[in-house]
């Protein structure tokens, strides 16, 4: 066991997580919108890894390995997909993206 | 028996013909294929009339097919019965009414909806025979709203006109009061004789049901209610004189010979069900007599030939109506036939006048006729002194027929009769006005006369003038139709002994008395020498125009009150009851479709909302 | 140097109200890049909460890896394809003293709070009892997580053509 209780690690990521997800709502240009997704991403692994060393396990870490890559992967898809939309419609607003085509 | 049964299918076919093919028909073939139905009728007609006089049977009756059936073994078909009484109408309806059509070829010549003219009319002839001749009430039901309908088609045939519009729906919806009261009396009767054939209907009532019986009153009355709406009597009479709206051969075949009759037949043809109530026989000519007044006090103050005409055929009627109710049944449909006669004389010779005068139907703007169109102002005298009842005419013969069993009629009374006799004085004067507004003097109008088609026009109205003049000479034998009313005649024998002998002098009398005075009183009008003559319709005079009052009274009574309400109802309660389930539908809709709205930041708000609630439920 | 009133968990308790005040100043920034810099503030933090939960790798590759490559690709897509232009053009350009305050004050906190792990013999002590190191993680992820690397190499290639693809300039093939 960890000095440090594992209930407080979850309250900090709840509390992290919170946040991010506030900023996702709220925010209406995308490129922030993408930066609290990250800010929850970094809330989940801060659960995980507070899990892990709880049970004096690898897994929580493993896991954290696993999100570190797929926030790498999703970090640039979207900025690849942000570019398009700053070209195309000269705004990152993202409630122009709200109609379907045709 | 297949003559029977062809009679009203000519004037069908011919229907058919002119209403599918149309305007492509040229005058000459639309006029031969209308008339010449309705001639092939009359013929059909005469020759039923005389198969009938010349054989030992009273009755030709012929089944064409079973329309539907009821219960209680009660069977509704298409079958016609053909007595002494239906003998007459039929002869009445199909000739008067070819008459009528052959003039209607020539007035209507230059109009150009003159096919569909011809086609209503036929459609017309043809309802009245199946209503005639039918020989169960729901088939005379048939032919009494196909009436009805053609009155309304016909009436409103200008439709482009407003008033003709209003007028023809005036006419409908005051005889759809009558035909409404009818019809519960129709399913009573079934309900309570589970029969509506007339002759077995009439049967199992004399059977059935005591003299002066609640049954019997209440049947009566209601059927009595049919008649007053169709035959234009009070309370029902408003319809009539606005009615008049439509061409002149309309008013001719409908509004005087024929359709306004069918109330008269009905009740003659259910007499066995009416002698079996006497108190409604004694409403029926008590109405007769209220009417014959009224419309002709109405008739001494119109300004229109037409309306007095109107009113005047109203004020006829209410002697026929007068004559059933005391019994008198054969002079009652004798009146009728002799009135078709000269009535259409009358109507037909004012459309001539009429067309002549450049649609001219203000009588105060006529005057000294008889030196312009001398032919025409002679049949109309004829057909005046008819009306009058001079002695000779065919109007002479059945008005006294009816006055004559006025006093000892055990439905009548004295009272009765004075209503008659004053009513004969008030015709004369009423006549002699006319005449003399609209005949004598010298000419207040001063345009030309227009004469096209007069000669072949006059045809007809030759006719009908000899049949009015002579057409009393007719005997009709209605022994075999009332032989239930004669065997109440006996007790009236009696009474008839001890009359008072100055009854039947009076009664004759009375037109001479008439136009004595009207000489007297009207002698500006018929020394008129070319002077405009005032027309003030005020106070009194002006009531009396607007039928005695009752237009204004149903107006306040009726018309005002539904209009309110349908003010009110404007948004339609029962309709915004209704539209709450649109309402409810929509609600959903809107609040629905807000989640739909594409906006990413929303979505990912419901996610988390929906997350909360699944931690919220778990957690409990 | 013995501060017995500062222990592992108020160190971990800073750490975290600087991760949750860098996160909210992120999620409550008008200029991008200030926005994007916090972020790496609050990734520092946690990194710092890592490492006193005894899970130094870990600590070691969310600095590396989250902060500094995937916030430095954030850093340069957003100067290099000017998609911070409409948000800064709209920011009130605040200058002076007052733009210093925040992040200055967030980072000596950190590292003030750091030192002092690292440096008191007690934290150390109780950390080093309880750390899962790189040997244990290593030894799961070539173990019973090997088919879950493999798919996560998937994953980076997918990110990597789509990123190319996506993000080529138009009229070279490239249409959304």
């Amino acid at each position: 066991m960890t000095a440090i209780p594992l209930s407080h690690a979850l309250v900090l990521a709840c509390i992290l997580f919170v946040i991010g997800f506030v900023g996702v709502i709220v925010r209406k240009n995308t490129l922030f919108m993408l930066m609290s997704l990250e800010v929850m991403l970094n809330a989940v692994g801060v659960a995980f890894i507070g899990a892990g060393s709880a049970w004096q396990q690898a897994d929580g870490q493993i896991m954290f390995i696993l999100i570190l890559t797929l926030a790498a992967a999703e970090v640039a898809v979207g900025l690849a997909l942000l570019i398009r939309m700053q070209r195309r419609f000269r705004s990152l607003d993202i409630d122009k993206l709200s109609q379907l085509r045709g | 028996m297949l003559l029977l049964a062809l009679l009203p299918f000519y004037p069908l076919l011919s229907f058919l013909l002119l209403a599918g093919l149309g305007k492509r028909l040229s005058w000459h073939a639309a006029t031969l294929i209308s008339v010449g139905s309705v001639a092939l009728s009359a013929i059909s007609s005469a020759i039923l009339v005389y198969q009938l006089s010349s054989s030992e049977a009273t009755v030709i009756s012929v089944h064409l097919w079973q329309w539907f059936s009821l219960a209680m073994g009660a069977d509704i078909g298409f079958s016609f019965y053909l007595d002494a009484l239906s003998a007459v109408m039929i002869c009445v309806v199909s000739g008067v009414g070819f008459l009528i059509h052959l003039y209607a070829a020539f007035y209507m010549k230059s109009d150009e909806n003159f096919n569909r003219f011809m086609a209503y009319m036929n459609l017309f002839i043809v309802a009245m025979l199946i209503l005639v001749l039918a020989d169960n009430l729901v088939l005379l039901y048939l032919g009494w709203e196909g009436v009805g309908l053609c009155s309304f088609l016909l009436i409103g045939f200008w439709y482009q006109e407003k008033a003709n519009v209003l007028a023809a729906r005036k006419a409908f919806i005051v005889t759809r009061v009558g035909d409404t009261a009818m019809a519960i009396g129709l399913f009573i009767l079934f309900d309570w004789l589970g029969q509506l054939n007339i002759q077995e209907a009439t049967q199992l009532a004399q059977q059935n049901w005591q003299v002066g019986s609640n049954q019997a009153y209440w049947i009566a009355l209601l059927l009595l209610g049919g008649a007053v709406g169709k035959s234009a009597q009070l309370p029902l009479q408003t319809w009539l004189p606005d009615a008049m709206a439509g061409p002149t051969p309309v008013s001719a075949l409908i509004h005087a010979a024929t359709m306004v009759t069918a109330g008269v037949y009905l009740i003659a043809r259910m007499h066995g069900i009416f002698l079996l109530s006497p108190e409604v026989m004694n409403y029926v000519a008590w109405v007769g007599a209220l009417t014959l007044l009224l419309a002709g006090i109405a008739a001494l103050a119109q300004n229109d030939i037409k309306r007095v005409l109107a009113y005047s055929t109203m004020s006829q009627i209410g002697y026929m109506m007068l004559a059933l109710g005391a019994g008198a049944w054969s002079a009652g449909i004798f009146h009728l036939m002799t009135h078709a006669f000269f009535k259409a004389l009358l109507f037909l010779t004012a459309g001539s006048v009429i067309l002549a005068l450049h649609h001219q139907q203000n009588i105060f703007k006529m005057g000294g006729l008889l030196k312009r169109l001398p032919v025409e102002s002679s049949l109309f005298a004829i057909g005046l002194i008819c009306l009058i009842a001079l002695p000779g005419t065919s109007g002479f013969f059945s008005k006294e027929a009816i006055i004559a069993e006025l006093w000892s009629s055990p439905t009548a009374g004295a009272q009765l009769w004075w209503c008659a006799i004053i009513g004969a004085l008030v015709t004369s004067i009423y006549s002699c006005r006319l005449f003399f507004l609209a005949f004598l003097g010298e000419s207040r109008n001063q345009s030309g006369l227009h004469l096209c088609n007069a000669n072949r026009m006059r045809l007809p109205l030759l006719a009908l003038a000899l049949l009015s003049l002579f057409g009393g000479l007719i005997h009709l034998d209605f022994s075999s139709v009332f032989s239930l009313a004669n065997r109440a005649s006996e007790a009236v024998a009696n009474a008839r002994a001890n009359e008072p002998i100055w009854l039947h002098p009076i009664a004759i009398a009375m037109p001479f008395v008439g136009i004595i005075f009207s000489w007297l009183f009207f002698s500006d009008y018929r020394s008129n020498k070319g002077q405009e003559i005032p027309y003030k319709a005020t106070g009194f005079i002006g009531v009396c125009r607007d039928g005695v009052g009752f237009d204004w009274l149903y107006d306040w009574l009726l018309v005002k009150p539904y209009c309110l309400l349908a003010r009110l109802n404007r948004r339609d309660v029962l309709d915004q009851v209704l539209m709450l389930n649109a309402w409810y539908a929509r609600l959903w809709y809107g609040a629905l479709s807000a989640t739909q709205n594409g906006q990413l930041r929303w979505y990912a708000a419901a996610i988390g909302v929906a997350v909360m609630c699944l931690v919220g439920v778990m957690a409990l | 140097m013995s501060w017995n009133l500062i222990s592992l968990e108020t160190i971990f308790y800073l750490a975290g109200a600087v991760a949750i005040i860098a996160s909210l100043k992120v999620v409550t920034g008008k200029n991008t890049i200030h926005a994007l810099l916090y972020l790496v503030v609050s990734l520092l933090a946690v990194a710092v909460c890592f490492y006193l939960m005894g899970a130094p790798f870990a600590a070691g590759l969310e600095v590396i890896v989250y902060a500094g490559a995937i916030l430095v690709l954030f850093v340069f897509a957003v100067m290099m394809f000017g998609l911070a232009k409409d948000e800064t053009r709209h920011a009130p350009q605040a200058t002076g003293l007052s733009i210093w305050v925040g992040p200055v004050t967030l980072a000596l906190v950190l590292l003030a709070i750091l030192i002092f792990a690292i440096d008191d013999a007690s934290i150390q002590q109780k950390l080093t009892a309880n750390i899962v190191g790189a040997r244990q993680v290593g030894a799961l992820l070539y173990g019973p997580y090997l088919l879950a690397v493999e798919i996560a190499s998937f994953l980076l290639l997918a990110g990597l053509v789509a990123g190319y693809h996506y993000a080529k300039p138009d009229g070279q093939g490239g249409h959304l």
